[in-house]
């Protein structure tokens, strides 16, 4: 069944604004998958085609997997864990504080309320599912994900957000992260599974003036996997939307954020790591505006590519002309460990701001000879030299996450990586 | 014993190395002495076994092994160190796990058993003591922030962790000032004995007060041309290099 029909199956039966739904029906009718339909691909699009996606069979049946097994794979973050199997909230997956997302409004031990996305009243206020046919298809397939509200003044500590599949489903995962002012959270989002599935999620996130948003992210999917999520975050006057994302899985993944520092002084950093092996195919896809004045952001995305592997970055800072004194910064790097692998990088600035600091920049290499000579002049033999000076790679990109537990659970899943794809 | 007959080298298109003949035996440390770009650092590199230079002719062995056919780890298990005369930064490497990476690589191709990082840090912690180096030295990432003088002390460290038996050091004096220079020296000293060896490359004849050669060789247009005992070194720093160019011209 494809996505279309499901959906005129389920109309009137999902939460939620119905006429929302309808209008991102129509819109995904019009656009289709990204690169399966004719005719010349987007150019959002342009580096990354989802006619794998098309031609895969997805099939929403019972579980194949052991939901255990897969959690059992993931590093331990020592903070509390919101689990979505096969998208949908899994109250048996919850760590021992019992965080109940079944209930409408569960109180955790800290201040943060939970519940199911349909019942905010942020459903789509940030998104375009006009504009992208994957929050589209979202927009009109979505049946849970994890409302989080930490209200003004609170600090909400830190809680995972964890996606597991555990079948060959299509999961359309909706997540809304909503800090008043002044609030503090640090959410660690992590996908994983087991087979040939879809995750497809969308997160609305809405930082309130002075309030920090740490939001890490693992998406470690099985190597069969497509992986697809795209996250609005409005960043208000004085908020923080602090971002470090991990991409090591899945056979095609695209991270797409969407970035607005929508109040002066904001600040948004969208640091990124994608490590790549043997066919694999990763694109961030990334765009700050910046709508307000004296807003500051920061980005550097490093790619590992061995293999056939392909990474792809497209970035894009927007900058209005209301947002002077503006401090934007990009920078895409690449270490390619094998001749077949690629990269495909596309910084681009929009300025219409006369008064602002933005600069980017892209490299692509290889190991540098002069390290690896060093070492081996030291004893080490010449392919665990090359496995320490891109594990150090890493190492540097990873120092863009403060947290030091946070930090030392990513180099375990790299250590992890490493171990299944040695150089 | 290193025994090098008849060594051509070239970087590119360019001859650097133009016939080298030196033989170091066993428990003697032998100056290598010449102006810039006379190939004294080709000479170490080469030896070491760097790719971007091509032995185009001669032959180089060690203690019978013929060092041009071996990798430059096979040459490092071997004995042979080359302590760098711009000693690279290895941006998040740390200091202590590199030093450690490189002891149990040359232990493992001994057959010896790896250290454990206790053990480890218990050696090495001894070290930096004899060699008046702070402990964090240790901590930090591979040469990255370090001082010239910090740097070519690291490289004292690693010489003296992992004990060659063939030391090349190249101009490891310069850039040090008088104290760091005795630090350097005595390194080396204290690792003299029958069964080492030593080729220190510089400029001058300050390092030879403290470190003593049992020869001294003049190198010049990629060819020794003059060879004598420690007594050549203050001749040298004397008359300069000029009548030995003049001489080879």
């Amino acid at each position: 069944m494809n996505f279309l029909e499901r959906y005129d199956t389920l109309v009137g039966k999902l939460p939620g604004d119905s006429a929302l739904r309808a209008a991102a029906a129509d819109a995904f009718r019009g656009a289709g998958l990204p690169g399966a339909t004719r005719g010349r691909p987007s150019e959002a699009w342009k580096y990354t085609s989802l006619r794998p996606v098309a031609e895969a069979k997805f099939r929403n049946g019972a579980p194949k997997h052991e939901t255990e097994t897969i959690l059992a794979r993931l590093p331990q973050f020592n903070a509390r864990r919101l689990v979505f199997v096969d998208g949908v909230a899994s109250p048996a997956a919850m760590t021992d504080d019992g965080i109940a997302t079944q209930d409408k409004s569960a109180r955790l031990p800290v201040p943060i309320a939970v519940s199911r996305f349909a019942d905010q009243p942020d459903f789509g206020t940030l998104t375009w599912p006009d504009r992208e046919p994957m929050v589209a298809l979202n927009t009109m397939l979505a049946e849970d994900g994890a409302a989080l509200h930490v209200p003004a003044g609170q600090d909400g500590g830190s809680i995972q957000l964890i996606s597991i599949a555990t079948t060959d489903a299509d999961l359309h995962p909706r997540h809304c992260i909503r800090l008043d002012a002044g609030a503090k959270l640090t959410l660690i989002e992590i996908s994983a599974g087991a087979g040939t599935y879809l995750l497809n999620t969308v997160a609305e996130i809405h930082v309130a003036e002075g309030a920090h948003l740490t939001h890490i992210r693992l998406q470690d999917e099985a190597a069969t996997a497509f992986h697809v999520s795209t996250t609005y975050a409005e960043v208000a006057a004085s908020a923080t939307y602090d971002s470090f994302t991990l991409n090591i899985g899945g056979r095609l993944s695209r991270t797409e954020v969407h970035a607005n520092l929508a109040g002066a002084n904001a600040t948004a950093h969208l640091n990124a790591v994608q490590l790549l092996g043997d066919s694999q195919h990763a694109d961030f896809t990334s765009v700050v505006g910046h709508i307000a004045p004296s807003g500051v952001s920061r980005q550097t995305v490093k790619n590992v590519l061995g293999g056939r592997a392909r990474g792809v970055f497209q970035g894009r800072i927007k900058v209005a002309r209301a947002a002077q004194k503006t401090d934007g910064y990009q920078m895409n790097q690449a270490l390619l460990l094998s001749p077949d692998a690629e990269v495909n990088s596309k910084p681009e600035l929009e300025i219409f701001a006369d008064d602002v600091k933005c600069s980017h920049g892209a490299t692509v290499g290889e190991l540098d000879a002069a390290q690896i000579f060093y070492l081996r002049s030291r004893g080490v033999p010449d392919a665990e030299a090359r496995s320490i000076l891109v594990r150090a790679f890493l190492v540097e990109a990873l120092d863009a996450v403060s947290d030091e537990t946070i930090r030392a659970g990513l180099e375990r899943s790299v250590e992890a990586w490493w171990q299944r794809h040695p150089a | 014993m290193l025994e090098i007959h008849g060594l051509t080298a070239c970087i590119g298109d360019k001859e650097i190395l133009k016939g080298i003949d030196l033989t170091v035996p066993q428990g003697e440390v032998h100056a290598i002495m010449g102006p810039n770009g006379s190939g004294k650092s080709t000479l170490g590199y080469v030896l070491s076994g760097r790719e971007d230079y091509t032995v185009t002719g001669g032959t180089a062995t060690f203690n019978g092994l013929d060092l041009l056919s071996m990798e430059p780890e096979e040459r490092a298990a071997a004995g042979v160190f080359l302590a760098f005369q711009a000693p690279i930064e290895l941006p998040g490497v740390n200091n202590a796990n590199f030093l450690r990476t490189a002891l149990n690589a040359i232990r493992r191709a001994h057959g010896e058993s790896e250290l454990d990082a206790v053990q480890f840090l218990k050696l090495a912690r001894a070290e930096t003591k004899r060699l008046h180096m702070p402990d964090d030295m240790l901590k930090r990432n591979v040469n990255v922030g370090f001082s010239g003088g910090e740097k070519k002390r690291n490289e004292v460290l690693q010489m003296a962790l992992l004990r060659p038996k063939l030391a090349i050091l190249d101009e490891t004096d310069s850039g040090l000032d008088i104290d760091a220079l005795k630090i350097v020296a005595d390194g080396v000293n204290a690792l003299r004995g029958p069964e080492f060896s030593a080729l220190v490359i510089t400029h001058h004849q300050r390092l030879l007060d403290h470190l003593v050669p049992t020869r001294v060789h003049v190198l010049l247009h990629g060819r020794i041309v003059r060879s004598g005992g420690p007594e050549l070194a203050k001749e040298l720093e004397k008359s300069g290099y000029a009548s030995l160019i003049a001489e080879a011209a």
